[in-house]
C-alpha cells in the first residue's frame, strides 16, 4: 500500500490531520505542539499543501502514539470553532447518528 | 454441537498467548502498525471510523449457549454492552480497545471460541445452513464437511497468503439458506446414483464491486474427494489469481476473465496430480468428526400438543408462530427464528444482557444450542412443540418476539458509514427508518415475503445486490445517494437484482421503497405471488415508472 507521504497531497481549504490512537482506537487530532488529542478544538490548522504535508510527516512519524493518519477538511466558524468538513469526519467527531442498542 | 478436542484447545490458547505478545510488541513500538496490521487482521481485528472492531467466528453458526454467555461478556467487559450479528456467521465487537483484546480473546478460548479466519487474504469461517441438521429433508448434516474444511484449512500455510480473501459456504436442502451461489466456493450437498454423498461444486461467486452468481464446476465430486477438489481450486487460483490490483484479485475474477470452462480444465488437472493423495479422506475422519457432533436426546412428543392448540387462539402468538417457526426434523419439535430486527432498532444487534437471557433460554427450550444465520437473525434449533408458547412469552418480554422473519422489516444491513471506514453512506438508520414505515404487522403481513438489503458502499457486506429490493449507499459531491435494484434473490435461484433508475437522497428511500411496495401490491396476479416473482413475471419498467413518474 502506498505511503500517505507517498500520496499527492492537494487540499481545498483548512484542514487538520486525524488518525486513531493506538492503545484504544479513538478518533485524535494532531496537534500544533507535536502531540494528539481527543478534541478537534485541539487540531492544528493547516491551510497549503506543503503545511498539510509537514504536519502529515510528523503524524506518521508518530506510529506509536496513533494509526492510520490523513488529511481530512474542516470549516472554521466566525469565532474560529472548528467543525468537520463532510459527514464521515462529523460522524467521527460526534460519534454514530444511531442510539446505541445498550442505551435503548 | 460440535466437541473440540484437546488439538483445538491447544491451538486456540496458544494463539491467544502469540498475539498477546504480539499486542504487547505493537504497543511497546517495537513492531510498527505495518509490521502489526496482518497479525491483527489474522486475529479477527480491524480498525474502524471510531475505535477497533472485533470479529469473532462462530463456525457454520453454531454456538452453544456458554459461547453465547461468554460473547456476552466480552461485550459488557470490553465493549459497550452490545454486540453486532453479521451476515457471514459472524459476531463484531465496535468498541474493543487494542489493549484489552488479547484478554478479550483468553475469554472466548475458555469457552473454544475464536477469531481465525474472520479477516485477512485467507480462507474465511465456512459458513453453512443456519437450520443444519435440524432440517426436514436434509441430505446429512453439513457441518461435518464444514467442520472437515476448516480444520484442514485453519492456519494452513497455503491458504493463507491467497490473493485476496476466500469464502465457502454449504447447503444440504432443497432450499439454500447459506447463500452458496454468491460464495467463492458453493457447496451442496447431494447423493449420486448410487447413493453416496457428494457435493455439486460452484466457484466465482461473490457480490462487492464486481458481482456474480457462482458457475457449476463440477456436478458431482465425492465426499472422500473434497479436500482435493477444493485444493485444487485454490491452487489455481493461487497460481493465476491477481495480486497486483485488489479490485480484480477475488476468485470470481479469474473464473469470468479464464471463463469456466478453461478454469475447470485446469482445476481437472491440478485434481487429477493430488486426488488420490494424502489429501482423500478415509471414511474414519468422517466419521469421527460425525461421532463429534453430539444430536440432543430428543423425546417422542406429540406434533399438535394441548399447549399448542390452546395458544392458536392468541392472534398475537399465531403471527410469531407464522413467522417464526419453522418445520423440524422430529415433528414434536420446531426450529424457532429469533429476529434480531425490533422496528427502529439496528439489524443485527444483540445486548449482552438479551444475549445472557438468549443463553438461558437455549438451555430450557434447545438443548443449550443456538444458530446464528446470515440474516442477521438467531435461531433455537430443538424446540419442543409444547414449549413455543412459553418460549413466545419470555422472547416478547426481551424485546425478541418481533413477528417480522422473512416479511419487509426483517432488514439485512452493514454497518454503513456509522461504523465502518469502508463506507460511503449510512445503512443503519436507513433500515430503521424503513422498519417504521412498515411496523404495521398486517400491512408487512399482506405484502409478504420480501428481503431488503442495505449496504453502505460498493464491497457490499449487507449483499444488496441479492435483495428482492437493494439498496446500495454511495457519495457523490459529499451528499449520501443510493441506488436502489429490485429482483435479487439469493437462495437456490439466486439472481442479482436490476437498477430501477438514478440514485435517490437519504430522505427519498423510504418514500421509493413505499412506492415500490405499492406498485407491487397493485401489479400482483395474487397474494400468494410474491414481490420478486412479480418483478421476475414484468421487469424493473412498472416499478421504475411508479418510483420516477413524480420525481
Amino acid at each position: 500500500m502506498t505511503s500517505p507521504l507517498q500520496q499527492k497531497i492537494k487540499i481545498a481549504g483548512p484542514s487538520i490531520v486525524t488518525a486513531n490512537r493506538t492503545w484504544d482506537g479513538i478518533v485524535v487530532y494532531r496537534t500544533g505542539s507535536k502531540g494528539w488529542s481527543a478534541e478537534l478544538a485541539d487540531a492544528a490548522i493547516v491551510r497549503n499543501s506543503d503545511e498539510a504535508k509537514a504536519l502529515l510527516a510528523e503524524a506518521v512519524a508518530d506510529d506509536v502514539g496513533a494509526i492510520g493518519p490523513y488529511i481530512a477538511p474542516v470549516q472554521l466558524g466566525d469565532d474560529g470553532k472548528i467543525e468537520p468538513g463532510n459527514l464521515r469526519e462529523q460522524i467521527r467527531k460526534a460519534g454514530v447518528t444511531i442510539e446505541l442498542p445498550a442505551q435503548g | 454441537m460440535y466437541a473440540y478436542d484437546e488439538i483445538d484447545r491447544t491451538l486456540v490458547n496458544e494463539r491467544v498467548s502469540e498475539f498477546r505478545d504480539q499486542v504487547q510488541r505493537r504497543l511497546s513500538g517495537e513492531l510498527t502498525e505495518d509490521e502489526f496490521k496482518m497479525l491483527r487482521l489474522q486475529n479477527g481485528v480491524y480498525l474502524q471510523l471510531h475505535a477497533y472492531m472485533f470479529r469473532v467466528a462462530i463456525p457454520y453458526g453454531t454456538l452453544a449457549s456458554n459461547q453465547l454467555r461468554a460473547l456476552a461478556h466480552v461485550a459488557r467487559k470490553y465493549d459497550r454492552g452490545y454486540g453486532h450479528f453479521t451476515t457471514r456467521q459472524n459476531i463484531q465487537f465496535n468498541w474493543i480497545k487494542l489493549s484489552d483484546l488479547p484478554d478479550a480473546l483468553a475469554d472466548l478460548a475458555e469457552v473454544g471460541i475464536h477469531a481465525m479466519q474472520t479477516s485477512g487474504n485467507n480462507m474465511r469461517n465456512v459458513t453453512s445452513d443456519q437450520w443444519a441438521g435440524v432440517a426436514p429433508g436434509e441430505i446429512e448434516d453439513p457441518r461435518i464437511w464444514s467442520e472437515l474444511i476448516r480444520q484442514h484449512t485453519t492456519l494452513h500455510p497455503e491458504f493463507s497468503f491467497l490473493p485476496r480473501k476466500f469464502k465457502i459456504a454449504i447447503t444440504a436442502s432443497d432450499h439454500d439458506r447459506a447463500a452458496i451461489k454468491v460464495h467463492d466456493i458453493g457447496l451442496r450437498l447431494i447423493k449420486n446414483e448410487k447413493g453416496e454423498t457428494g457435493f455439486e461444486v460452484l466457484v466465482g461467486g461473490g457480490l462487492g464491486r464486481t458481482p456474480f452468481i457462482g458457475k457449476t464446476i463440477k456436478h458431482f465430486v465425492h465426499g472422500r474427494d473434497l479436500l482435493s477438489y477444493i485444493e485444487a481450486i485454490l491452487r489455481v487460483y493461487n497460481q493465476y489469481g491477481r495480486r497486483d490490483n485488489i479490485y480484480k484479485a477475488r476468485i470470481k475474477i479469474l473464473v469470468h476473465e479464464l471463463g469456466i470452462e478453461k478454469f475447470s480444465r485446469e482445476v481437472e488437472e491440478e485434481w487429477q496430480q493430488i486426488r488420490y493423495s494424502s489429501l482423500q479422506i478415509d471414511d474414519e475422519v468422517i466419521e469421527d468428526i460425525r461421532s463429534r457432533f453430539i444430536y440432543p436426546a430428543y423425546e417422542k412428543l406429540p406434533h399438535m400438543p394441548d399447549e399448542l392448540r390452546q395458544a392458536a387462539a392468541d392472534p398475537d402468538f399465531e403471527a410469531w408462530r407464522k413467522n417464526s417457526v419453522a418445520a423440524h426434523k422430529n415433528p414434536g419439535y420446531s426450529i424457532v427464528t429469533i429476529s434480531l430486527k425490533p422496528i427502529g432498532a439496528p439489524p443485527g444487534d444483540a445486548t449482552a444482557e438479551q444475549m445472557d437471557a438468549l443463553a438461558d433460554l437455549a438451555d430450557k427450550y434447545s438443548f443449550g444450542e443456538l444458530r446464528v444465520g446470515h440474516e442477521q437473525n438467531l435461531a433455537l434449533p430443538h424446540v419442543a412443540k409444547r414449549d413455543l408458547p412459553a418460549l413466545w412469552k419470555a422472547l416478547d418480554k426481551l424485546g425478541l418476539a418481533t413477528p417480522n422473519v422473512n416479511l419487509i422489516t426483517d432488514i439485512i444491513a452493514c454497518p454503513g458509514l456509522d461504523y465502518c471506514s469502508l463506507a460511503n453512506a449510512r445503512s443503519i438508520p436507513i433500515a430503521q427508518e424503513l422498519t417504521r414505515r412498515f411496523a404495521n404487522h398486517e400491512l408487512a403481513n399482506l405484502i409478504g415475503r420480501l428481503h431488503i438489503n442495505i449496504s453502505g458502499c460498493i464491497n457490499a457486506c449487507g449483499h444488496h445486490h441479492v435483495g428482492h429490493i437493494g439498496i446500495l449507499g454511495v457519495e457523490k459531491n459529499g451528499e449520501e445517494v443510493y441506488q436502489i435494484t429490485i429482483g435479487g434473490r439469493a437462495d437456490e435461484s439466486a439472481a442479482l437484482g436490476n437498477l430501477i433508475g438514478p440514485g435517490v437522497k437519504f430522505d427519498e428511500v423510504a418514500d421509493v421503497v413505499e412506492d415500490i411496495v405499492e406498485a407491487y401490491l397493485a401489479l400482483r396476479e395474487r397474494p400468494e405471488e410474491l414481490f420478486v416473482d412479480t418483478v421476475k413475471r414484468l421487469g424493473v419498467e412498472p416499478f421504475k415508472e411508479r418510483v420516477y413518474a413524480t420525481r
